[in-house]
């Protein structure tokens, strides 16, 4: 009995004596490491470490920095405990850096690593971890060219029947018949957006048919320079019609640039002036269903066409036709017919192609148990 | 000469700037930032022709008296009283806030909250089940909108905002993914286009 009390009285000193000893003395950041960040301008480096032992008394760290044989300085705020990575964004190029991490005790205590070998920030002209998207740009668009000079050949091609596109004269006829205007909105985007160009593709189209038939076109713009290259883009097309006569500046105008203004302004011109048919083609947000209902309201033909996903259920609900996400940059080819226009969309088609393979590849293989697939497209992402 | 001068630009930019996208380069982001700021500065120039083709049209309303031509009055009054205190009283003027803020956003805020109404109708419209699809949607938004308020809750013991959940991570959410896959490809489709010089519509028609 003497004996057992003895042994674990000898245990008890043996363990405060260890517990004892960890708290005085603080093990130093080991692995401590200083390096380039990839794939960036040079304006980083990264400082990476091992996480401390559990219960090593480390309550977090402080990095230091020095340039040659300069004074230490201490880098951003202390860092918590448990972090293994610090980069410091904050340094010139050309200059090379020393690094040290400074673990800090709860009693701050310090007890400071070795110091990194000196390193600098270098420019990279190629971001590597970009790599797989690189590839996939440059194949599909090669696809898309590919296609676009194939076409030239004068080979038929099939594109699929699109109603909103096919309602484009009957919407324009139907105006000429009642002899009311037609309107068109380019939406909210500014001239940069690709919506927008799609939009002023279909504009020319709808404005040579309008040049023909003699209807009154009115666009009402929210982008100064939309407005000017629309001008220019209907005036085009009255004059290779043979109708600049029929063109009148006026009837495309600048409204505002705030968005609910230009909504109101949209929406009092479709109760004034009750246009037969109307068009809402481009990028739109919370005013779309302002401006499909209202023009419902005054029994226009209505034929919408947007990028914006969330503004497609209420085109879908308030307007006859709507063109749906692609759809709208298919029409300049739709209605056009030129064979390269044409050919651009059989590319976009292998595109998709490409990526419906890419997912029910993927979910088999991930059923299967296999995981490569979705890896390498989480490290794409 | 005329055609292609701008078609060699945009051909030029274009390479560049898709570039600039897979290049952290400090020249290459300088790059970037700096065809931007060109972008930007035609703006002001634009807002100049526009704000007199604004005057154009409302000075030709006022004279033909077209239907409700006397509103045009007010958009002289607001464009005249806005750019005088912002010209000679500076935008952070008190007044300028107090006109901003007392007038501008209210209204916008007004034109906003008519949404509510459209809604409702607009619903009205797409949800009588006429057809099987009619009938779907409007099975699918009574789930979702029983789902979204406290009462749907409280009568099917959180099953309804489970299904509301479901459906909107499931049916609602590939059917976003469809869309946003076919529109980032139709993008690209029209990007190439116009840096080809295929696509000429931007440069204001004709070819």
């Amino acid at each position: 009995m003497i004996k057992i009390i003895q042994w674990l009285a000898i245990c008890l000193v043996l363990c405060l004596s260890v517990g004892t000893a960890f708290s005085q003395g603080l093990a130093p950041p080991s692995n401590v490491t200083a390096v380039d960040t990839p794939n960036d301008d040079g304006s980083s480096i990264t400082i990476t470490w091992d996480a401390a032992v559990e219960g090593g008394g480390i309550s977090g760290y402080q990095i230091l920095r020095r340039i040659a044989d300069g004074e230490l300085e201490a880098v951003g705020d202390l860092l918590p405990v448990g972090t293994t990575t610090y980069v410091d964004s904050g340094i010139e190029q050309g200059t090379a850096y020393a690094y040290i991490v400074r673990a800090l005790s709860e009693t701050e205590a310090t007890v400071d690593s070795e110091q990194t070998a000196p390193v600098e920030g270098k420019d990279e002209w190629f971001h590597t971890g970009k790599i797989p998207l690189f590839i996939t740009m440059l194949l599909f668009s090669a696809a898309i060219v590919w296609n676009i000079y194939s076409a030239r050949s004068g080979k038929e091609l099939f594109v699929r029947r699109i109603p909103g596109l096919e309602a484009v004269d009957e919407a324009i006829g139907r105006a000429t018949e009642m002899g009311r205007s037609i309107l068109y909105s380019t939406g909210l985007g500014g001239v940069s957006g690709v919506a927008t160009i799609a939009s002023m593709t279909i504009l020319g189209q709808v404005a040579r048919r309008t040049a023909d038939y003699e209807t009154v076109l009115r666009v009402p713009c929210r982008d100064p320079i939309v407005l000017n290259v629309v001008r220019e883009m209907v005036k085009t097309a009255y004059l290779e019609e043979g109708r600049p006569d029929a063109y009148n500046e006026d009837d495309i105008f600048f409204i505002t640039e705030s968005q609910f203004a230009y909504a109101a302004g949209v929406e009092g011109m479709m109760l004034r002036e009750k246009p037969a048919a109307i068009f809402l083609q481009g990028t739109f947000y919370a005013e779309s269903l302002i401006l499909a209902e209202t023009g419902n309201s005054v029994g226009a033909i209505q034929i919408a066409g947007t990028d914006s996903e969330h503004q497609l259920p209420f085109f879908i609900a308030a307007c006859d036709y709507t063109l749906i996400g692609e759809e709208l940059y298919a029409a300049s080819a739709y209605l056009s017919r030129e064979p390269m226009l044409l050919g651009s969309l059989r590319g976009q088609d292998w595109g998709k192609i490409l990526i419906f393979t890419a997912i029910v590849l993927g979910v088999v293989l991930e059923l299967s148990g296999v995981s490569w697939i979705t890896m390498l497209l989480q490290r794409v992402s | 000469m005329k055609r292609q001068v701008p078609l060699v630009l945009c051909f030029v930019f274009g390479i560049v700037m898709i570039f600039t996208q897979f290049s952290p380069h400090s020249f290459s982001q300088w790059t970037y930032q700096e065809v931007i700021s060109w972008a930007l500065i035609i703006g002001p120039f634009a807002l100049v022709l526009a704000t007199v083709t604004l005057i154009q049209t409302h000075t030709a309303r006022i004279r033909r008296r077209t239907e409700h031509w006397q509103y045009s009055f007010v958009v002289f009054a607001g464009l005249i009283i806005m750019v005088l205190i912002g010209i000679f009283l500076k935008p952070q003027n008190p007044m300028f806030e107090w006109l901003y803020n007392n007038v501008q956003l209210p209204m916008d805020a007004t034109m906003f909250s008519l949404l509510a109404f459209f809604i409702a109708s607009a619903a009205y419209r797409a949800f009588r089940a006429r057809t099987f699809e009619a009938s779907l949607l409007l099975i699918t938004a009574l789930i979702v909108m029983m789902g979204n308020v406290p009462i749907g809750d409280l009568l099917s013991n959180d099953t309804a905002s489970k299904a509301r959940q479901w459906i909107l991570d499931n049916p609602n959410l590939s059917a976003r993914r469809g869309i946003i896959l076919g529109v980032s490809l139709g993008v690209i489709s029209q990007s190439i286009r116009i840096i080809l010089g295929i696509e000429r519509s931007y440069l204001g028609g004709g070819d």
